[in-house]
């Protein structure tokens, strides 16, 4: 099922659509926002200059520091008459990023969040659980605007008071989970707590996004939810979540396409790459009003597909993404993602896949340490057994890896679960 | 004649022996025997308690990583080369020894040890063919 026709739009007829809504946005920004007109003037070039889609990489590219610079307006471009919300983004440092919506924004937002809902095979029929923060984070009421255009029961249970949820999943029957994937596990590791099964509830589709996460975690979170896992994308500074979905084929995220421009860009040079390489994802807005976005860095590591689908769909599809370039771990020169000690370690069983990456430099050298939570089924009553066991996943962790890493096997449940963002990595290196 | 062991993972670190003796006592279990096997990084805790099925499942409820192991009760005559006899038949007869320890009461004038062989029941008819006395979990764990 299709929400709107436009996602099967001829790709000719597409890039036709993109081309003029661009040209539209760029002349928009060099009209209404000073600072992208300012860093314009200085490469030389004007709204003129865009005369196909490969002339956007004429245009300079925005980061999370251009929005903090400009904090909190300054690449708004409308006043505060035109803008009906605001949203922020935790600052971990200093000055949060704010981003605001025009009333059409907000319409917009709603029509790509249907999309999104209705690709990964939700209907008007079903009632949506909301465990997506409310309130400044975009994921709560970005999720719940959609669904309701969808027209579906929308249960806006916010983050948190995972008992309730559990019981408001089964007293209301609710078919659709929309939350964090860290966030969904704990959910099921609480239910297998309290001896309530998937076959309990009504669940059957989870829109899970927000943070990077495996197939592997995938499949688990499926079997302890008795669902189909879809994985959503979106930030805060291009919409909020509604920017890219999976579908039922779950083989990568559509870019809705008539309302975003994606590319894939070399994260150190910032050159574009070719279709099916990896890179940092890099998005413009087309058709944003309140807070256009001219090639957003969104720091996202990922691959973009534009082969049709066998969904029907037409828009690119971007590869689940595999980590973030700030997330990215650098350990002796070499680049880690924590979604790929997370493949590793349940690729192997055993453990849980609730682990923390501790980084610490010793005599200048690098170590990484990783934590890993032990499962009672796999607690076996010999010491060697238990250090064979360790060496095993240090080696299933390093021939992923292609370097030396520490294992530490940790006590059930002693891994701090999170309600939000899984925080996966403590680095030592820089407070000494 | 086996008898049921409580098997705990624990992590080095301070203040995790003493979480866990203080939650059994609160549940009333009696602890009657234990060994802690350790490396640098973990430990595994084996006890010996008064009602084995009720300390695994309090432990299975507060998450902790738990087995119940089955374990000998063997009484060794109290004089020099009382163990090395039993330890002396049960490797001639190819079964191996995980682990032991012993009890600080006696059963009678015999010292009392647990023995963890990788072939329990096998063990049993080794011992009982060399007249070595056995103790039932029942027997141990009312001690």
């Amino acid at each position: 099922m299709v929400w709107n026709d436009i996602e099967k739009m001829d790709r000719e007829q597409l890039n036709e659509l993109q081309l003029r809504r661009l040209q539209e946005t760029v002349r928009w920004v060099w009209d209404k926002v000073p600072p992208y007109r300012q860093r314009m003037e200085a490469e030389g070039i004007g709204p003129q200059d865009i005369k196909s889609l490969e002339d956007l990489a004429l245009l300079p590219m925005t980061t999370k520091d251009d929005l903090r610079d400009n904090y909190p307006f300054g690449l708004f471009a409308v006043g505060p008459e035109e803008i009906v919300r605001v949203h922020a983004s935790s600052g971990t440092t200093g000055k949060p990023t704010v981003v605001g919506y025009t009333q059409e924004d907000i319409q917009n937002w709603a029509e790509v969040m249907a999309r999104t809902l209705v690709c990964g095979g939700a209907t008007k029929n079903d009632v949506v659980q909301i465990a997506y923060g409310y309130g400044l984070f975009t994921g709560g009421l970005g999720v719940h605007y959609g669904a309701e255009r969808l027209g579906a029961t929308v249960i806006p249970t916010s983050a948190g008071h995972t008992r309730r949820q559990i019981m408001l999943m089964q007293d209301l029957k609710t078919t659709v989970l929309a939350c964090t994937p860290s966030y969904a596990l704990y959910l099921a590791e609480t239910m297998g707590e309290l001896g309530i099964s998937s076959r309990d509830l009504s669940l059957r589709l989870g829109f899970l996004g927000a943070e990077p996460w495996s197939d592997a975690m995938r499949k688990q979170i499926e079997a302890a939810l008795g669902i189909d896992a879809i994985d959503i994308y979106g930030l805060s500074e291009i919409m909020g979540p509604g920017v890219a979905s999976e579908c039922l084929a779950k083989d990568g995220l559509h870019v809705f396409e008539d309302h975003f421009i994606a590319e894939v860009v070399d994260p150190v040079t910032g050159k574009p790459v070719e279709d099916g390489l990896q890179g940092e994802l890099v998005f413009t807005t087309i058709t944003k009003k309140g807070l256009p976005m001219i090639r957003y860095r969104t720091r996202d590591i990922t691959i973009l597909n534009r082969e049709p689908c066998s969904c029907g769909r037409t828009h690119a599809r971007i590869r689940k993404v595999l980590g973030r370039t700030d997330d990215m771990l650098i350990i002796r020169g070499v680049n880690i993602f924590p979604s790929q000690i997370e493949e590793a370690l349940l690729a192997m069983g055993h453990t849980e896949p609730h682990y923390v990456l501790v980084v610490d430099r010793e005599r200048g050298l690098d170590e990484l340490e990783v934590w890993v939570e032990l499962t009672r089924e796999a607690f076996i009553d010999e010491v060697r057994r238990i250090e064979e066991l360790e060496r095993q996943i240090k080696r299933g962790i390093e021939e992923t890896l292609g370097i030396g890493v520490q294992v530490r096997l940790v006590e059930p449940k002693t891994i701090a679960r999170s309600e939000g963002k899984a925080k996966r990595i403590i680095d030592r290196r820089e407070i000494k | 004649m086996k008898v049921k062991q409580l098997s705990i993972f624990l992590e080095n670190k301070s203040g995790r022996l003493a979480a866990l003796s203080r939650a059994l006592a609160e549940q009333n279990i009696n602890i009657r025997a234990l060994s802690l096997a350790d490396t640098a990084d973990f430990g595994i805790l084996r006890l010996i308690v008064d009602d084995p099925e009720k300390g695994y499942a309090f432990l299975k409820k507060e998450g902790f990583a738990v087995r119940l192991t089955d374990v000998l009760a063997v009484r060794v005559p109290d004089r020099p080369g009382g163990l090395a006899e039993i330890l002396d038949a049960i490797h001639q007869r190819g079964l191996n020894v995980e682990y032991m320890y012993a009890f600080v009461e006696k059963a009678g004038d015999d010292a009392l040890v647990i023995v963890r062989i990788d072939d329990p029941d096998n063990a049993i008819g080794i011992l009982q063919e060399m007249g070595v006395g056995l103790l039932t979990g029942d027997e141990v764990y009312a001690l």
